[in-house]
């Protein structure tokens, strides 16, 4: 899909530091060995194996991008939990211990990465084994419970046991996502592991629900149920593959569009695209939400669209240079732009904003958050455009902050101030 | 639905009735009750997640999958009983009697299926792992039942509350949608099916990932309208420049879309070219808006800045996910068939078929506009034009397409544009002295830029030339 080439990512996608590191080891040997073991202990009850192995190949194979480039492989995941949780097929006892749900899982997973691997799309390691991580923690409590016999026969004893797992393994996956995103992103643990539940939720009670059918049904249906209770899953796969396309093309068109304002003259080439990757660094920085900087992203590259509406371009665009009138008429006519798009009120409201001074007259309220942040990094780009000297941007820095207690909100600053000595110690 | 006619009420009421006898009749016997409400609380989760169909006041939701469950479960009274439950669906939206009908429609329906699956062999109760395959059969028979008394139903009560003279065999009910129905009515197999090891905690589980697989279908399609409306604003702000093109992009669009649907295109390529046509404009924001809103006749700089703009739209809209069609049709729009268009110079098959579409919608919406200096003309004779210059400047494929969908659908142009042939001639209605001023910019299109002219420098012509039936007809005029 085209629309992927464009997703949002602060990051390259193939380095893995050390925390990714580490896990991807330690799901390594976690492999090894539980492939070991169950070489060692021979495979039980091989149909059953073959069947949830070929379910979570499928899954893998289907694994898609949620927003915010995640990787997500429901099936497969509603696989291997069901797989763990099997208690009896038709009427035979499931026997398999933890360590062949491990190898069965892990080799599913890999055979079902081939494919990707063949058309030179590479599994993305971290994500892998953190879906493993999470079926190994959900294997390795309830197997020993179904050989001694101590899980009940009744939905009413096994049931809690079993939901409480599949929560587990639920939060095992979303918190080790977040540790990996706070690492990356420089974002907060507790910003971001909220981000990851709120993104994973649907999805993950989704699994959560198919993984207990596949095993309940399991005993009822034989392993046709395995095939069976994916289709929910495939539906809403499909739609939220669309889902995460459409909400790719719609952050190009935006960041398209507006460069309108580029190609028209208005502002210097590349100004709304770095103004709108400052913002968001800031915003990151201040422990905004990713819906809200969501919407800082879209406010931040349509903040000048309002400059459609002059006749004559400003020399070099430079809104920090025009006075404080014209400047809140440029605001408040690109507000009423995004207005008419009906769906973005917050975003026209941030844009609005955007010219207030962070204190105010007592007249008005002060503005939010996300206007003080693009009216820093706006004021920011003015001064030091494309230039990538750490000098200049260090004076450029100075400069707003002498304005603070006026024009700039002394947090935004600061924030900037952090980012940008960073900035000059890793290098552009 | 406002006011219902009485032969409507009479028809409701039938239905109401019917249901209250099937269950009123009983017999009780065999009717959990404990499954009763665990099947009636899900048909009215099931109720809540209505979904509105495209057309009309219809909604859609998964109420076969406890209905068929119930079948099996309860028996034909029971799942009549179930079909009861409809009326505690959440839902905004249905006035009491829609709402009183859909409940006796469902337990209707839900009976019928009953009595279906008995006459068909099924027996009622939990079924075992014995039952299987013996079961499958009868209960196919209850769902092809059920789908198609609903169906009936629902169409009876469309075509009796349809708005007067609207076509009585369009209600939007599709052969898609009843196969839909029927795929989530083997849901209710697999509720019965699981109903021996997991209990009354079955429908919870089987409800869990179908309704997370509807709110990621209504997530999409929220998604799809933000991202529409987000760019016809945008679209609407880049026409701010020039005054006279309000709305053009929007109906352009509209236009591009007749004209696919006309020729089937694919689902997809529809929707591709609906972004085209809103965004095949953006290039002129490329364009000076001093030279744009120019009252007189262009230099030869200005008028190479106006011949740009589709190369500027493409440099904009390039990094768009668009299939790559939707960017050729930006970039080729003003071609010609007889190859004297811009930026180049492409003739007949060499133009992309977007932008041949595009280049028709455009030129017709441009004729049914306003103009700084002439008024907007009537719909037929701007059909009478796209035909007579079709072989020449349009593809005559997608003239005879546009001309079919605008006689049966009809066209809805901007506000204040004429719209039959009735009104005054447009250039009645404009002050003789803005057509003086010879050709504007916005009035720039292909025809009048055949290569002699152009080099002639200055473009002005005549006024009353402007529209002399041997003149070419210009016809892309918005730039």
């Amino acid at each position: 899909m085209a629309a992927r080439r464009h997703e949002p990512r602060g990051f390259p996608r193939q380095v893995l530091d050390s925390g990714q590191s580490l896990l991807v080891v330690f799901a390594g040997v976690l492999l090894i060995a539980a492939v070991a073991q169950t070489a060692a202990l021979g495979v039980r009850d091989v149909r059953a194996a073959v069947a949830f192995g070929g379910l979570i190949a499928f899954g893998e194979l289907l694994r898609l991008n949620l927003p915010g480039d995640r990787e997500a492989a429901p099936i497969a995941t509603a696989g291997a939990l069901a797989y763990a949780l099997l208690i009896r097929v038709g009427d035979d006892p499931a026997r398999h211990g933890p360590e062949q749900v491990i190898s069965v899982a892990a080799i599913g997973m890999l055979i079902g990465a081939l494919p990707h691997l063949a058309v030179g799309r590479p599994a993305r390691l971290s994500a892998m084994a953190a879906r493993l991580v999470a079926v190994a923690c959900v294997a390795a409590v309830f197997r020993p419970l179904v050989d001694h016999s101590l899980i009940g026969s009744r939905w009413w004893s096994e049931l809690p046991v079993m939901v409480s797992l599949v929560v587990l393994a639920w939060l095992v996956e979303a918190v080790i996502a977040a540790l990996i995103r706070t690492d990356l992103l420089r974002g907060r643990f507790g910003v971001t592991l909220l981000d990851e539940f709120h993104v994973q939720l649907p999805l993950g009670a989704a699994v959560g629900a198919s993984a207990l059918l596949i095993s309940f049904a399991a005993e009822v249906m034989g392993l046709a149920a395995v095939w069976v209770f994916t289709a929910p899953l495939l539906v809403t796969q499909v739609a939220l593959r669309r889902y995460t396309g459409i909400r790719a093309t719609y952050l190009q068109t935006v960041r398209a569009l507006a460069r309108v304002t580029e190609i028209g003259g208005y502002v210097e080439t590349g100004h709304s695209a770095r103004v709108s990757r400052l913002a968001v660094s800031i915003g990151r920085e201040l422990g905004m939400p990713e819906p809200a900087l969501l919407e800082l992203e879209y406010a931040a590259l349509m903040h000048d669209i309002g400059q459609l509406s002059l006749r004559e371009p400003i020399p070099g665009g430079a809104t920090v240079l025009v006075v404080r009138e014209e400047q809140r008429r440029i605001a408040e006519y690109g507000a009423e732009i995004i207005q008419e798009a009906r769906v973005l009120d917050t975003v026209a409201d941030i844009v609005r904003r955007q010219s207030d001074p962070c204190r105010p007259a007592e007249r008005s309220e002060e503005p939010p958050l996300s206007s003080r942040i693009i009216r820093a990094a706006n004021a920011f780009d003015d001064l030091v455009g494309s230039s990538v000297e750490p000098s200049r941007a260090a004076a450029a820095v100075q400069r707003l902050r002498l304005d603070t207690a006026s024009e700039y909100d002394p947090q935004v600053i600061e924030a900037l101030s952090r980012l940008i000595s960073r900035r000059s110690v890793l290098g552009p | 639905v406002g006011k219902l006619s009485r032969i409507a009420w009479v028809y409701i009421g039938a239905v109401i009735a019917a249901a209250a006898v099937a269950v009123a009749r009983g017999p009780f016997t065999g009717v959990h009750w404990t499954q009763l409400v665990a099947l009636g609380l899900l048909l009215a989760a099931c109720e809540s997640t209505a979904t509105l169909l495209s057309q009309r006041s219809l909604a859609w939701s998964p109420n076969t999958i406890p209905s068929l469950a119930a079948v099996i479960l309860l028996g034909p009274v029971g799942a009549a009983l179930v079909g009861c439950f409809t009326l505690l669906g959440i839902r905004r939206g249905p006035s009491p009697a829609q709402r009183l009908f859909n409940t006796g429609m469902f337990a209707l329906s839900a009976y019928l299926a009953g009595r279906a699956f008995l006459l068909f062999g099924g027996h009622v109760g939990t079924p075992t792992p014995q039952s299987f395959p013996g079961i499958i059969a009868p209960f196919a028979g209850a769902v092809v039942v059920h789908v198609i008394i609903n169906f009936s139903l629902l169409r009876g009560v469309l075509f009796l509350t349809r708005e007067p003279g609207s076509p009585a065999g369009r209600v939007g009910l599709d052969f898609k949608l009843l196969l839909t129905d029927m795929g989530y009515a083997a849901f209710g197999l697999l509720i019965a099916a699981l109903w021996s090891v997991l209990g009354p905690f079955t429908p919870v589980l089987v409800i869990i990932p179908l309704l997370v697989s509807r709110w990621a279908v209504t997530q999409f399609a929220a998604q799809q309208r933000a991202y529409e409306s987000t760019v016809s604003a945008l679209c609407q702000a880049v026409e701010t420049k020039d005054f006279y093109t309000r709305g053009h992009s929007e109906r352009v669009s509209r236009g591009s879309v007749m004209i696919a649907r006309e020729i089937a295109m694919r689902a997809e390529r529809v929707e591709a070219i609906r972004y085209a046509g809103m965004l095949h404009d953006v290039g002129k924001l490329g364009v000076p808006t001093s030279v744009l809103q120019k009252n007189g006749s262009l230099t030869d700089d200005e008028y190479a800045a106006i011949q740009l703009h589709p190369m500027r739209g493409l440099d904009i809209v390039r990094e768009i996910g668009f299939l790559d069609e939707a960017l050729a049709g930006i970039m080729h729009h003003h071609e010609r068939i007889d190859g004297r268009g811009y930026p180049m110079g492409l003739a007949g098959d060499e133009i992309p078929e977007f932008a041949r579409v595009l280049a028709v919608a455009d030129a017709f919406d441009a004729m049914t506009s306003n103009r700084s200096y002439r008024g907007a003309r009537p719909v037929p004779e701007a059909v009478a034009e796209l035909r007579k210059w079709a072989g020449t400047q349009f593809d005559p494929a997608f003239v005879d397409a546009f001309v079919t969908a605008i006689e049966r659908d009809g066209w809805k142009g901007p506000e204040g544009a004429p719209a039959g042939a009735d009104q005054a001639t447009a250039e009645d209605a404009v002050p003789a002295d803005k057509l003086s001023g010879g050709l504007t910019p916005a009035d720039l299109l292909p025809a009048d830029l055949l290569p002699d002219e152009v080099l002639s420098g200055a473009v002005a012509e005549p006024a009353d030339e402007l529209d002399a039936p041997t003149e070419p007809f210009r016809a892309i005029e918005s730039i």
